[in-house]
Order: structure tokens, then sequence, then C-alpha cells
């Protein structure tokens, strides 16, 4: 019964794929849409079979340029959140700064960046960053800055300065957060990396997709959002899955 | 007798212009000496303590601790508060040794000096009977389990001034007894001073062998009561009359102080 439930509760998540499927093929079936409009299930998975080859080079431009632009906002942002978080003073100062600056829509540096560096890969990159640093920097600078001040009186009554503090307690205090934001930050990545191809570049998902819709192939569009789904759901996981590794003592009781 | 440890000449603290947090304290505390501190709760006794081991500085008046001013933090001191705040990522056993990685010499010496002060830790861990405990982590505690290893926290580096701010305050009744024992069995082995924060008259008769009772905010100290019941003292002593009149005695006077 146990053994049961557990196996249904591993499939669920399969089971509601399935259904989306089957919703998806019936529901363009029954309503006679055209495939230029809304393509079915099959035409996207045939799309998909079909033009493979083209597919996976750009999906791979899409992917490193993503992931090196993540890995400058994981710097960036740990670097900037640890200096954000560890001074009341420069928290106060620089936290509304960085709200403003994540308010903007990153769209709009993309003509920015193309004037800069020109069409190709640097702007897709950089937008990624722009996009994703953000997180990260507001969490690993809040993990910092909530420090209980009782154990900032414990530590200072040794003789602690304010940096073996923010390395022996803060720091490690902070990681679970930095590590939700890693999920957080990967997601957003993509979606930099995908807008920024999409009007300033001739490779990469985000281009395939804008160029196949002007030609009405939305087989390939769809399978185009398919593919950038897969791959931000996997990097999710394997961030999920470092996070709940790195940081276990944050997530007691759950698998005791 | 010797010369105080601890003395606070005509001291008072304003946190900011809204008045004196404490004000006019005189007194002196003997090395080895156990003192505690009542008062009605926001009557200053946190501020005590921080003036005690240089977190604070007095704006009127001068500390003094072994015969100098007190200029920054004190590292003779050890501190621990009603939350254990141990750290989460650390084992009991390494929780107890953050100290030693932190004040001075033990800092320097942590590498090669390693397995001794492990040793340390775990001594002190069994005399407060947590032997068993040492690499279960925080969570895996109980409260009094986790506060048993929060004042070893305080004592891995052999501070002679220990500070106890309302250490016991969140535990139970029986819980809380047990712990008066296990600390009075500390001191009565180490002789260290205690200076402890308490509003349980009880634990202050108990355990102290002078208490200070506080005035409400600003801070003055309005009574000096020197504890004669003889060492060591047993529990049962709490559930006799002479310390049950002494604690009455106490009461009132905090009874006083409130409804001025």
């Amino acid at each position: 019964m146990t053994h049961n439930s557990k196996l249904i509760e591993r499939l669920a998540p399969w089971i509601a794929v399935a259904v989306l499927v089957v919703v998806w093929e019936a529901s363009v079936r029954l309503f006679n849409v055209p495939s230029f409009i809304f393509p079915s299930a099959l035409d996207t998975l045939q799309a998909l079979v079909t033009y493979s080859g083209p597919i996976a080079m750009h999906s791979w431009q899409t992917f490193w340029t993503t992931l090196i632009g993540f890995g400058l906002g994981v710097v960036v942002g740990l670097v900037l959140g640890f200096i954000v978080g560890s001074s009341r003073f420069l928290y106060n100062a620089c936290y509304p700064l960085l709200v403003g600056f994540n308010a903007i829509p990153k769209v709009a540096f993309v003509p920015i960046l193309v004037v800069w560096f020109g069409i190709g890969s640097v702007p897709a990159i950089l937008t990624a960053f722009l996009i994703c640093f953000f997180p990260i920097v507001v969490n690993v600078a809040t993990g910092l800055a909530t420090l209980e001040p009782e154990m900032e009186d414990v530590l200072r009554v040794l003789g602690a300065r304010r940096i073996d503090v923010l390395l022996k307690v803060g720091l490690p205090r902070s990681l679970p957060y930095f590590f939700a934001s890693l999920k957080i930050a990967i997601t957003l990545a993509f979606v930099g990396t995908v807008v920024s191809e999409t009007v300033a570049s001739n490779q990469g998902i985000g281009y395939l997709m804008m160029s196949a819709g002007s030609q009405m192939r939305m087989g390939l569009v769809f399978a185009g959002l398919l593919v950038i789904s897969a791959m931000a759901m996997v990097m999710y996981e394997l961030f999920a899955l470092l996070e709940k590794r790195m940081t276990g003592w944050a997530h007691r009781g759950q698998n005791r | 007798m010797s010369a105080a440890f601890v003395r606070f000449d005509d001291v008072s603290l304003a946190y900011d212009g809204s008045g004196n947090a404490i004000e006019d304290i005189n007194l002196d505390i003997h090395e080895g000496e156990f003192v505690a501190f009542v008062g009605p709760s926001g009557c200053g006794k946190s501020t005590f303590m921080k003036l005690c081991t240089g977190l604070h500085a007095p704006t009127q008046g001068s500390v003094r601790v072994d015969d100098a001013p007190v200029t920054g933090p004190l590292k003779i001191s050890g501190m621990a508060f009603q939350n254990a705040n141990l750290l989460p990522w650390r084992t009991t056993l390494d929780n107890v040794l953050l100290p030693l990685e932190i004040v001075e010499p033990y800092r320097r010496q942590f590498r090669q000096r390693r397995e001794e002060f492990v040793g340390w830790a775990r001594d002190l861990l069994a005399t407060v009977g947590l032997a068993e405990h040492e690499d279960k982590y925080p969570w895996q505690l109980s409260g009094g389990m986790q506060q048993r290893a929060s004042i070893c926290r305080a004592l891995i580096h052999r501070p002679r001034l220990l500070m106890l701010d309302e250490p016991f305050g969140a535990l139970d009744a029986f819980t809380r007894e047990e712990l008066w024992c296990v600390l009075r069995d500390l001191w009565e082995a180490q002789r260290f001073t205690v200076v402890l924060v308490t509003h349980d008259l009880r634990e202050a008769a108990f355990l102290a062998d002078t208490v200070y009772v506080m005035s409400r905010r600003p801070g003055r100290v309005i009574e000096r009561r020197t504890i004669e019941l003889p060492r060591p003292r047993a529990l049962e002593t709490t559930y006799e009359k002479p310390f049950i009149d002494l604690v009455q005695e106490l009461r009132a006077q905090i009874g006083e102080v409130r409804s001025t």
C-alpha cells in the first residue's frame, strides 16, 4: 500500500505531462486548428525529429551562452552580495539602487549591448548575466544582514573581527539562501539568453524560433519552446540537488 | 579580602537621547564570586552585561576589570544567552570548539593543538552530561541539551568571567532545576566569576553568593543582598523554610519597585 502510493507519487509528474500532451493533441484535432497557428503535439514532435540537427546546434549555442552568463552572475552576485551584506550602511545604501536596477526590463538593455558589442553571443551572455545576478545578490546579502545579534556578541566578546563573524557565521548561514537563489537564477538566465537571441543574434534557440516563426513553421517554433523548457528544467533540478547536498542541515526533518 | 575583580564606579549608560538605560551603578565583584542580577524586565540587566564585557562603553563613570579599565571586548569572558544560538551546520562538538578558533592565543595554535582542544571539549561536554551527543547536530538536541552545549561553548576557552543572560529562561521547570545543578557543579569545580542575569528569584537565590536587585529604567541597584546559605547547596534546600523566606523577601522588594 505505502509502496504503491510512493510509486504513484513518483510517477505523478510524468502522468501530468502525459495528460497535458493528450489534452493538447485532442483539442487541436477537435477544433481543427491549422498547424501554422497552433501545431498539435504530434506536429511538434515531428518537427523535433526532422530538424534535430539544427535544433541541437542552436540549443548548444543557447546552453553555453546561458551557462557563461550564469557563471558571471554567480561570481558577481556572490561578491556583491557579500560586500552589500557585510555592513548595515552598505546594505541600506545599495538596496534601493539594486531594486531600481532590477525593475528595468532587461530586454531594454539588448539594443544598448548590440551597439556596444555587435550582434552575436556577447549580448546574449550579458543579458543572461544582467537578469540572473540580482536574486543571488539579494539572497546572499539578506542572509548576511540578518545575523542574530546575540551570536555576534558571543563572538565579538572573544575578540572576533567583523570578517571573522562573516566567515564563521554569516557566510555558512547564507548558503541556503545562496543555493535557493541559484535555482531561480539559472531559469532567469535562460530567459535572458533567449530574449537577446530573438532580437540580436543569428544563432541560438531564440533566433531559430524567430526565423521559423517568420516562415510560419510553427511546429519548429514549438519544438524550440520544448527544448528551452527541458534545458531549464534539467538545470533547475541539478541545482536543487546541489542545494540539498550542500545545505542538508537547513532542510532537516524532510528526509530523516 | 582581595581587590575587586570587576569594579563599577558611578557608571551610567545612555544609548541615545531618551535617557539612561542604567544609572549610578557602584559595585565590586570579587574573583570567583557568583553574582545574580534580578529586576523587572527592561531594567537594563542586559546593558549591564554589555558594559561588563566591554561590548559597550559607559557614557559616564568607569568600568574596571582585573584592575585595568575596560576599553574593548574582554577576551577573558564567555557568554551564554536565553537562546542557545548554536550553529546548525556544526556538530555539538564543533560548536563548542568555535571560541577556540577565534580567541587568541588558541586561534594560532588551533591546527597543531586540535586533538588537545577536542579533548577539552569532550571533557566539558561529559561533565554536563552530553558525552553521547557530541556528534549530533543542534537541531537533534532538546532545548535543555542545547543550553548545556551553549554553556560549554561559553566555558571552553577557560574564561575567568562567565556572563549568563537569562540562560534558563526558555526551559521547562524541571530542566531548569537540572541545569541549575549543572551550573552549580561547574562553578564549584572551577570557581570562575559568574554574572547571572535572571528574573527567576529562586534561581538567583539558589545559585548566587550575592544578589543585586535593580529598579525600573533607568536601572539602579536598589539592594545588595548576600546569600548566606551554606555551600554546596542541594536542590532540596530550595523547598525549605529559610530559602522560601529569603525568596519572599526579595519578591517583596521587586514588588515595591514595580508599584512605584
